[in-house]
């Protein structure tokens, strides 16, 4: 397999704050380094790390730092990370639209980038003037998109509005019509960024499909951004994390992912008693959350099928009418899918004597797929409404769910298939 | 490894005179599609749509002939005013339109650059080459009222044989405007002072230039020892202007090849360093916009 893009030391430098006679000084000071002391550019040294939480010193960061990596022709990578980890800046430098500030990148054939679809749209223009427009910004000729017309017209599912301004179009209209005019360009590399995020499900499935084509049945490669790992799972090969503007983890999809995700679990890993990332006025809250077996003994795992019973510590700070509490606890499979939900409103159970400290859920039997799940416990008073939250907290347990028997008892079922529950059932025949 | 051809490298800076007019010809399609949506999209959901291009120097020319003609008196070379004015009025409003325009480009496209890459010198050639359009039809009305003059007003036609050079005027002037607007439209991403500042600049600038005037009335001017008349044709579009009015309506004389071909190397010279500048820019300015 050879190499389809390298990028050699890639680093990005941004100023913060607005644009001022600081930025004039600044400017005046880097011209005279840089061109009549033929010295480097003295503001390079003090970018610090891109931390988009923390206050920094510096009015200068690293937006992307000493980014270095290569890709196969014909691998389809997904980059992840959190907001600001550079992830969008990393495929503008890709795409031309800026250029870095250190190092180089090298790629073999005609980069087509789809940052945003319907880029160039003019709304007083019809869907067909803007395919031509929008196809030609992409980098395509017009006989090549009069060839394709009729095919982006039909994959866009918008045949009726076609000559109609697309400022009349619904938004998901608009979209569908610029994905389908990027999916049809023919580059050898393909840079996407959350294109996905917006469409109705038929046309998501609809545009992963049509990238897993363009992946592997016509070997190209694609650089994939999106936080919806669900799509990067089923789409990448390979996987690359950015965290602050550095490359923290970069190997299979399916590992990148996990350590994305450990990224976000980290939280679990302070007691939950002092946590603070939680909402509500906390007149009552969460201080531990421990699982238990059908022998009542104290358990770190769940397994599939099985009884479980899982304990609540509660700290009340206030004078409260315990039985106006309402506790809801759900789970959030590792894509952060919602799978389940106890809501005690709709179980109907009256919390009178939670003062005693705890309060428990009971689950005869637990139906899940084997995966690790997060849990997020709310506690509210008289109603679920956000003004009457007295606790509420994201990823405060992280319940595993361990492979076990299901359906006959000492034969396994399989891991995770990307689904989540279990149904009891059996097949027979008659007699 | 090392002996791998990659075809396109990013680098963060360019050459200096690194300008990829290959790249612009491959994307000449881009550039058609601009030229038709800046002209298909000018009059979307107008009554009048292309007939504003005839009303606006239409009532430029008639504000002339009140304050310049009626009120300050300014003589025309004997060439009745409307027609005088108007052949101003045309060349000029074409440099300005193109100059603005040109001048906002990386302002006013700052959402599709931040997005997807293509020669960005684009859209300032769509620009001024889409403008022809509606120089075209004022250059009409022109042609029209002049004839309205020679068959009714019994006014003589005086042509002469510098209207050939015609196109090479239409050629100057585009260059110049593509040359100015997009060293400034280069200068504007980041400070956006001298945008504010060229403006109002350039509708002073008209006033620098023999629009209102005949240049003949500066011949017996001088300003510290200087003739006026010289002084006016330092400003590259002074010739061109000057040339239009001797080719089609014969008034004054001609200005001489000399300044003719000065402002030629001027266009030239300033539309090079232009398309370096702007060059340089092209690569960061999404930062600073």
């Amino acid at each position: 397999m050879s190499i389809a893009i390298e990028f050699n030391n890639i680093s990005k430098l941004y100023r913060l704050g607005l644009v001022s006679t600081g930025t004039l000084a600044h400017d005046l000071k880097r011209w005279w380094t840089i061109n009549v002391r033929r010295e480097e550019d003295p503001y390079l040294k003090i970018g610090e790390t891109n931390d988009r939480s923390t206050k920094g010193e510096s009015d200068y960061v690293w937006a992307l730092k000493d980014i270095d990596f290569k890709v196969e022709q014909g691998d389809v990578v997904g980059i992840i990370g959190k907001n600001g980890a550079g992830k969008s800046t990393l495929l503008k430098l890709l795409s031309k639209v800026t250029a870095p500030t250190t190092g180089e990148i090298r790629a073999k054939g005609r980069i087509g980038s789809l940052l945003e679809v319907g880029t160039g749209f003019h709304p007083e223009m019809t869907g067909r003037e803007n395919i031509y427009m929008n196809g030609a910004i992409l980098g395509m000729t017009k006989p090549e998109i009069t060839r394709k017309l009729d095919e982006i017209i039909d994959f866009s599912g918008c045949e009726r509005y076609i000559d109609t301004p697309v400022k009349r179009y619904s938004s998901g209209m608009m979209v569908r019509l610029g994905f389908a005019v990027a999916a049809h360009l023919d580059p050898e590399i393909l840079v996407v960024d959350e294109v996905l995020a917006v469409g109705d499900a038929e046309f998501q499935k609809k545009a992963i499909g049509k990238m897993q084509d363009v992946s592997r049945g016509e070997g190209r490669t694609v650089l994939f951004v999106s936080h919806n790992m669900t799509a990067v799972k089923q789409l990448c090969k390979s996987g690359i994390v950015l965290a602050n503007g550095k490359i923290s983890y970069s190997g299979t999809a399916e590992k990148a992912i996990e350590k994305y995700l450990g990224i976000n679990a980290e939280a679990t890993k302070t007691p939950l008693s002092i946590r603070t990332d939680r909402i509500g006025d906390g007149k009552i809250k969460v201080v531990d959350i421990t699982l238990h077996n059908k022998n009542n003994q104290i358990v770190t795992e769940a397994f599939v099928g099985q009884y479980l019973k899982i304990e609540f510590k509660v700290e009340v700070n206030a004078d409260i009418d315990p039985s106006k509490l309402i506790v809801g606890c759900l789970l959030y499979d590792p894509y952060g899918t919602l799978v389940m939900q106890w809501a005690s409103d709709e179980m109907v159970h009256d919390f009178s004597n939670v003062t005693s400290g705890s309060f428990f859920l009971e689950i005869p039997a637990l139906n899940m797929r084997p995966n690790a799940y997060s849990m997020y416990v709310q506690l509210s008073l008289g109603t679920t409404a956000p003004e009457d939250f007295c606790d509420a907290i994201h990823s405060a347990f992280i319940l595993n769910v361990m492979n076990d028997s299901f359906f006959l008892e000492g034969v396994n079922i399989r891991p995770n298939r990307g689904y989540t529950a279990l149904l009891q059932g059996k097949y027979f025949t008659d007699p | 490894m090392s002996e791998e051809k990659w075809t396109t490298v990013i680098k963060p800076k360019n050459k200096l005179l690194e300008v990829n007019i290959r790249e612009l010809w491959d994307y000449k399609d881009l550039i058609s599609l601009f030229i038709k949506r800046n002209i298909t999209t000018q009059f979307k959901q107008t009554i009048l749509g292309p007939l504003w291009f005839v009303v606006q120097p239409a009532l430029t020319v008639i504000m002339y002939m009140i304050v310049f003609g009626g009120i300050a008196g300014i003589p025309t070379d004997g060439v009745p005013r409307p027609l005088f004015y108007l052949a101003g009025t045309c060349m000029w409003q074409y440099f300005a339109d193109c100059l603005t325009k040109t001048s906002n480009t990386f302002v006013d496209n700052a959402g599709i650059f931040g997005k997807v890459y293509f020669p960005r010198l684009a859209v300032p050639l769509a620009n001024v080459i889409s403008n022809l359009l509606r120089f075209g039809i004022q250059l009409g009305l022109f042609l029209i009222v002049y004839a309205i003059y020679v068959l009714i007003g019994n006014h003589e036609a005086h042509f002469t044989w510098y209207a050939l050079l015609f196109p090479v005027l239409v050629l100057m002037m585009a260059g110049l405007a593509l040359g100015f607007g997009i060293i400034i439209s280069s200068m504007t991403t980041k400070y956006r002072d001298l945008q504010v500042l060229f403006s109002f600049l350039v509708s002073l600038w008209m006033y620098a230039t023999p629009i209102v005037y005949p240049l003949s009335q500066t011949k017996s001017m001088f300003w510290n020892g200087v003739q006026v008349h010289t002084l006016m044709c330092l400003n590259p579009v002074t010739p061109i202007i000057e040339t239009f009015k001797y080719g089609f309506l014969g008034c004054g004389e001609f200005v001489g090849w000399r300044w003719l071909i000065y402002s030629f190397v001027f266009m030239t010279v300033l539309l090079a360093l232009g398309i370096v500048v702007f060059n340089r820019v092209q690569k960061n300015f999404m930062d600073t916009v």
